[in-house]
């Protein structure tokens, strides 16, 4: 099935690029990411054919057309389902996830669950821009309180989900974020992720110009970043600011944001990131900004965790192993026969 | 009462009869269903034909001694050929005045009542909800009516296992085999198939040998009621019947399915993987294909039926035989993701196994009513495959031919069954394995030096079957997708004309499939004026139903449909050579409906939904009416 045993050829960001016209809005965060996909696949070591790219309904679900791979676009919400059936019969392939806020955390919320908690080794690019895009603008599971869509003209009262607390909580074996502008993070961190045995799931925030312009530009802008976000780095403290002369502490068990220097802070009171912390990283998932930096980066890894798709052919092996006289025609005709005749 | 003697030769000579229909009804945990199933195999080794109807309530254990929590398993067995469970019951053994109240009405006037007297107490009566004064084992209309045979069953098991020393509880679960050693001895059966099986599951599998040597001794103790008591003063012989020479086995629906997708899987030399949510009647589908691991079978117990049919199609997608199975509101749900599949075009089988609708409905009872959601039911035009299953048995053939046509034609393959099917048994001659036909599956290479795309709509000319292009090909990258394609390069299109001509690609594709099926071939009286139409379960019923019409002097001719889209390529010939079409389903009339449509015939409906199999007695009548209402 596959041509493991060729060598692996060198292939070049365009070797990705599909003949199709890329259809999203001019300005489009999609486009960063896209680009930076296409830049970091010939660097991950597996071959173009297999790789599969999978997504559900919404703008950033029409990701798969724009890629020179296999790809299956699917229905709305459930491409972490179909994913996991590809997974279970070829464990081979490098199966990615692309799709929207609204596509994988309300209408499929729950595949993005189980997807996670049975650790399928794929990886979720999560583009959240906040919005329904593809009906053209009404809120989305992310969007904040009291936005002010076409479907909800007096604001929105419900409260929004948090991507990173919901992989967490729903046993996902790694966690990051990244911002869709930002190729210099985004593309290590999907290095990282396309090396991941299990589910590795990256919320990215993009941007939608059209809907809901500038809704990440307070983290995501040369101006606001250094202030309003953190760069994580495994067994490094955490510290931001333009200066970067401010950093995170706990105190009283919660964290809090704090200027090196002042009242006796120095760097070693400072939290120190351990992206095997699986408790650390939902401290890390809940810090907001303008209270907090918003953490960037992986906040959690855990690679020991054995592929939901490698459990199950496993499972088959040993069986198989254990009954090598298993005879189809025996079974068939069961343990109880009577002949008639 | 002692144990002694059992299976000792008998002091009184059986009667022989024909065929016989036993009901064991008791409490939810009565152990009725093993009761039922016991004497199932027990006469399935003497040799006769026989039907099971195992009737049990949607609730795991309601309240002991309810009516609503009784739980029933109908053996019909017979010195000659039969085809359903019965419509009328010869014996009815009743474990409490709760089974006693809800089964009497279908035992056949005459007809015997096995009671366990200790249970109709006053509570006993009250739970079942009988008034103060009323004894229904006293009452003289009932009496005069049916045997009624009333046995101290539950002090006898309690005597007879006093010295296990263990509790009430565990003495009384047995009383479920001293029935069984009753009604063995009843009817001349051995016990020690029970005997056996008792040992190898309690004493073996469970680790429980002390509870397999109780209920031993109350199945003993059953028999030698029955033989040392002139309780029951006569014993009967049911012969063996003349089947097919060969080697048989029992074997319910479900456990049909199951074998038909292991034998598929390996008949196409591929990965079966089954992708199920737990539904009844259909859980037993994942129960028995995640068993069979040593077969190279995969099974994935998804988060909810869509999952379950979006990780078929994934399987699919990648080269394996995607596989799933739900009930009608498990259909429901995976509507849209068959659409998808259609679109996509990859094979994709879908067991629904059908029961009493809509939305909960009665979830354990019976019913043909998902054909027309089969049929249509998903967005646009998404014709797909359409098969029914006719027996328990014929799960397995069917499961074999919704794979095959699922490759052959690359689109998803709907096979109906029903609950009366999936949980009823039969006997079953043991298919000769080697023999079944391969079923052939291509996956494209690259060309080589092909400088073209590859284009996966490209058709074949004869199935117009789209090619089955696999993730890890080398050079044959492409995108699917649930977005209109066009029929050439299969970019995603908009275009008007192109979408019309995909719909008729589709639809023909479905239709070609005609091509290998077999003609439909009349049973019956060919030559009659009324054709009788079945599809699916109801095979039986209908069978049994012309036969006494050709009996009773009104000739009928049948035809029973495996295929219901596309249909038998000659079906419309044959329905043109008849005056009268009549359709009996277990539905309002959805299969009538279609053939009016397709064939423009004043198909007539003889409708009975009532979460059971039809009685024989009830279809002759329906069919009989509706001939004299068509000559009218």
């Amino acid at each position: 099935m596959t041509s493991t045993d060729l060598p692996l050829p060198t292939y070049k960001p365009k070797d990705f690029a599909s003949d199709q016209d890329v259809r999203w809005c001019p300005g489009c965060g999609d486009y960063a990411v896209l680009a930076a996909v296409r830049k970091t696949l010939p660097k991950v070591g597996r071959r173009k054919e297999d790789f599969v790219f999978v997504s559900g309904i919404g703008c950033a679900a029409r990701f798969p057309y724009y890629m020179e791979t296999y790809g299956l676009h699917s229905i709305h919400g459930r491409a972490p389902a179909f994913a996991t059936g590809i997974k279970l019969a070829n464990p081979n392939l490098d199966v990615w996830i692309v799709s929207g806020d609204g596509d994988l955390l309300s209408i499929g919320g729950n595949h993005t669950i189980h997807v996670m908690r049975r650790n399928v080794g794929v990886r979720i690019l999560l583009l959240n821009n906040r919005i329904y895009g593809l009906t053209k603008g009404q809120y989305s599971p992310t969007s904040e309180r009291g936005k002010v869509t076409k479907s909800t003209p007096m604001g929105s009262i419900d409260e929004p989900v948090n991507p990173l607390a919901l992989a967490l909580a729903a046993e996902c074996t790694f966690v990051a974020r990244c911002i869709d502008v930002d190729v210099k993070m985004l593309g290590p961190t999907m290095e990282r992720a396309a090396g991941h045995a299990g589910c590795a799931f990256i919320e990215v925030y993009q941007d939608c110009n059209i809907f809901n312009h500038q809704a990440w530009f307070y983290a995501s802008q040369k101006d606001t970043r250094p202030n309003n976000t953190v760069d994580l780095v495994h067994g490094e403290p955490l510290i931001f600011g333009e200066n970067r002369d401010k950093g995170v502490m706990i105190v009283n068990g919660r964290p809090r944001a704090v200027t090196l220097g002042t009242g006796g802070v120095t760097e070693k009171d400072l939290l120190v990131h351990d992206e095997t912390d699986r408790t650390l990283a939902f401290t890390l998932a809940n810090m907001r900004s303008p209270e907090l930096p918003e953490p960037l980066g992986v906040l959690y890894c855990n690679p020991d965790r054995p592929a939901y798709e490698q459990e199950s052919c496993e499972q088959i092996r040993q069986a198989q192993q254990a009954r090598p006289d298993a005879d189809l025609a025996t079974l068939v005709a069961g343990p109880d026969t009577w002949t008639v005749g | 009462m002692t144990s002694q003697a059992p299976e000792a030769p008998s002091t009184t000579s059986p009667t022989p009869v024909e065929a016989v229909a036993v009901r064991f009804a008791g409490d939810s945990g009565d152990g009725m269903q093993l009761a039922g199933g016991q004497f199932t195999s027990t006469t399935a080794v003497l040799g006769n034909d026989f039907s099971t109807f195992p009737d049990f309530p949607a609730e795991i254990r309601a309240p002991r001694g309810t009516t609503f929590g009784v739980s029933g398993f109908q053996v019909h067995f017979a010195a000659r050929p039969i085809h359903t469970p019965g419509d009328a019951v010869d014996v009815l053994v009743a474990m409490n005045p709760a089974a006693f109240k809800t089964n009497v009405a279908e035992v056949r006037p005459g007809g015997m009542i096995i009671a366990d007297e200790d249970e109709f107490t006053g509570v006993g009566l009250k739970k079942a909800g009988y008034g103060p004064d009323e004894r229904p084992l006293a009452d003289e209309v009932l009496a005069s009516r049916f045997r009624i045979v009333t046995v101290p069953m539950t002090r006898i098991v309690r005597e007879a296992l006093a010295e296990t020393g263990q509790s009430a509880k565990e003495i009384d679960r047995c009383r479920n085999m001293f029935a069984l050693g009753l009604v063995c001895w009843m009817y001349d059966r051995p016990l020690t198939p029970t005997i056996d099986w008792l040992e190898s599951y309690f004493g073996e599998k469970k680790k429980r040998p002390e509870i397999a040597a109780m209920n031993v001794t109350a199945l003993k103790a059953g028999w030698a009621f029955g033989e040392t008591t002139e309780a029951i003063p006569e014993r009967y012989q049911v012969a063996a019947a003349e089947l097919p020479p060969g080697l048989y086995r029992k074997i319910n629906g479900n456990e049909a399915m199951v074998l038909g997708l292991a034998v598929a899987g390996a008949k196409a030399d591929t990965q079966v993987s089954y992708c199920g949510y737990p539904i009844t009647p259909a859980s037993d589908l994942l129960h028995g294909l995640s068993a069979l691991k040593q077969f190279g079978i995969q099974t994935f117990q998804a988060e909810d039926e869509i999952a379950a049919v979006a990780a078929a199609i994934g399987v699919s997608y990648a080269g394996g035989i995607g596989v799933t199975g739900t009930s009608g509101p498990g259909l429901a749900l995976k509507g849209e993701a068959l659409g998808l599949a259609v679109m996509l075009e990859l094979p994709l089988v879908v067991v629904d196994v059908q029961r009493a609708g809509p939305a909960t409905g009665m979830p354990t009872k019976t019913e043909q009513a998902d054909l027309l959601q089969a049929m249509y039911g998903r967005s646009g035009e998404a014709p797909c495959v359409v098969l029914a299953a006719a027996s328990p048995s014929d799960c397995f053939d069917t499961a074999i031919e919704a794979v095959r046509l699922a490759v052959r034609a690359m689109c998803p393959v709907i096979v109906l069954s029903d609950a009366g099917i999936a949980n009823g048994a039969e006997p079953w001659q043991v298919p000769d394995v080697a023999s079944i036909p391969p079923i052939s599956i291509e996956h494209p290479l690259a060309e080589p030096d092909a400088d073209e795309a590859f284009e996966p709509y490209l058709r074949d000319p004869e199935t117009l079957a789209r090619r089955w292009a696999i993730p890890g090909t080398p050079g044959l990258e492409h995108r699917l997708g649930g977005l209109e394609k066009d029929g050439t390069t299969g970019a995603v299109t908009y275009d008007g004309p192109n979408h019309q001509t995909m719909i008729a690609a589709r639809a023909e594709k479905v239709a070609r499939v005609a091509a290998v099926i077999p003609p439909i071939e009349v049973g019956g009286d060919a030559g009659a004026d009324s054709l009788v139409v079945g599809w699916g379960g109801t095979r039986g019923a209908i069978v049994s139903a012309t036969e006494r019409l050709q009996r009773d002097g009104v000739p009928t001719a049948m035809v029973h449909l495996r295929h219901l889209n596309p249909m038998p390529p000659n079906l419309g010939e044959v329905l043109a050579r008849y005056r009268n079409i009549i359709v009996p389903e277990i539905n309002t009339g959805q299969l009538a409906m279609l053939l009016r449509a397709h064939y423009l015939v004043d198909a007539r409906t003889v409708s009975v939904v009532q979460g059971r199999g039809f009685h024989v007695e009830e279809l002759v009548e329906g069919i009989r009416n509706a001939i004299e209402e068509a000559g009218r």
